[in-house]
């Protein structure tokens, strides 16, 4: 488990790439749902 | 189909829900499908380690950048031959995922780099600059829409640039061939088989396609949006 969570040295680069990636996804369906809830008001 | 029926933001209103759920639900699924064969079912590099599994975002990412962009210039071009409401309204909510996906490409770009070229970025490199001016482009759409209060002229003043924009994309896609660049050429291209193992191809397809899903889904919330916010 440990081990997957290393990514053989590479852990700070390719968990910043998906971790930043997923993070921008949620926050743009945050800011959207938000939207949508104003827009209908 | 009648598609000038769907080309007034009324009767388009209640298809683009539906569509945007089960686009939704669709990118869900497949970015599961695609993570689990990317961390997985692809095995590990010979050169790059487990570095190169950033592949499974930094690709789809790229084709998204590009693509959201062509379809956003193709709305724009729509929108001036035909000054159809809805074109506008499509290409104003293309912009901020396309600039999203672009962001993504880069950023994923660079946490790459580091580790195989030895540098998160190179100024001066045709690639990176090119998606770099990309970036700049969907802000500089968006800023030009944001700064007209007339929305009918927000849409055409904003389109002209989208047009003019559209030039930069083959550029971004050629410019591993034309320059002397850092960055590797394709590899994946429409004419020959992919220089990949099988599964390492089938995790990127299948990411790209959940990015697909997922930019349809959030651009058609988005236009509804846009719709009730306009009219």
């Amino acid at each position: 488990m440990s081990e997957f969570f290393a990514m053989g040295g590479y852990a700070l680069y390719v968990w910043g790439s998906y971790g930043v990636t997923f993070a921008c996804l949620a926050l743009e369906i945050i800011l959207l749902v938000k939207r949508v809830r104003e827009a209908k008001t | 189909m009648k598609w000038f029926w769907y080309a007034s933001p009324q009767t388009f209103f209640p298809l683009a829900g539906t569509l945007a759920r089960w686009c939704g639900a669709a990118a869900g699924v497949l970015a599961l499908i695609g993570l689990y064969i990317g961390f997985f079912v692809a095995p590990t590099d010979a050169q790059q380690g487990e570095a190169y599994r950033i592949i499974f975002i930094h690709v789809p990412a790229s084709w998204m950048s590009m693509f959201i962009y062509v379809v956003m210039a193709g709305w724009a071009v729509l929108g001036l031959a035909f000054n159809t409401r809805l074109s506008g309204m499509m290409a104003q909510a293309l912009a901020p995922t396309g600039a999203l996906f672009t962001f993504i490409a880069l950023w994923s770009g660079s946490l790459w780099g580091r580790p195989t070229w030895g540098t998160w970025w190179v100024w001066g490199d045709a690639r990176l600059m090119s998606e770099l001016i990309l970036l700049f482009l969907y802000f500089g759409f968006m800023a030009l829409q944001a700064a007209i209060d007339d929305p009918r002229r927000a849409d055409r003043a904003s389109a002209l640039l989208a047009i003019v924009g559209v030039v930069n994309i083959p550029i971004i896609y050629y410019s591993v061939q034309w320059f002397n660049t850092l960055h590797q050429g394709a590899s994946v291209s429409f004419t020959r088989a992919p220089s990949m193992a099988a599964t390492m191809f089938a995790g990127m397809i299948v990411m790209a396609l959940a990015f697909w899903m997922y930019s349809i889904a959030v651009v058609l919330v988005r236009v509804r949006c846009i719709i009730r916010e306009r009219e």
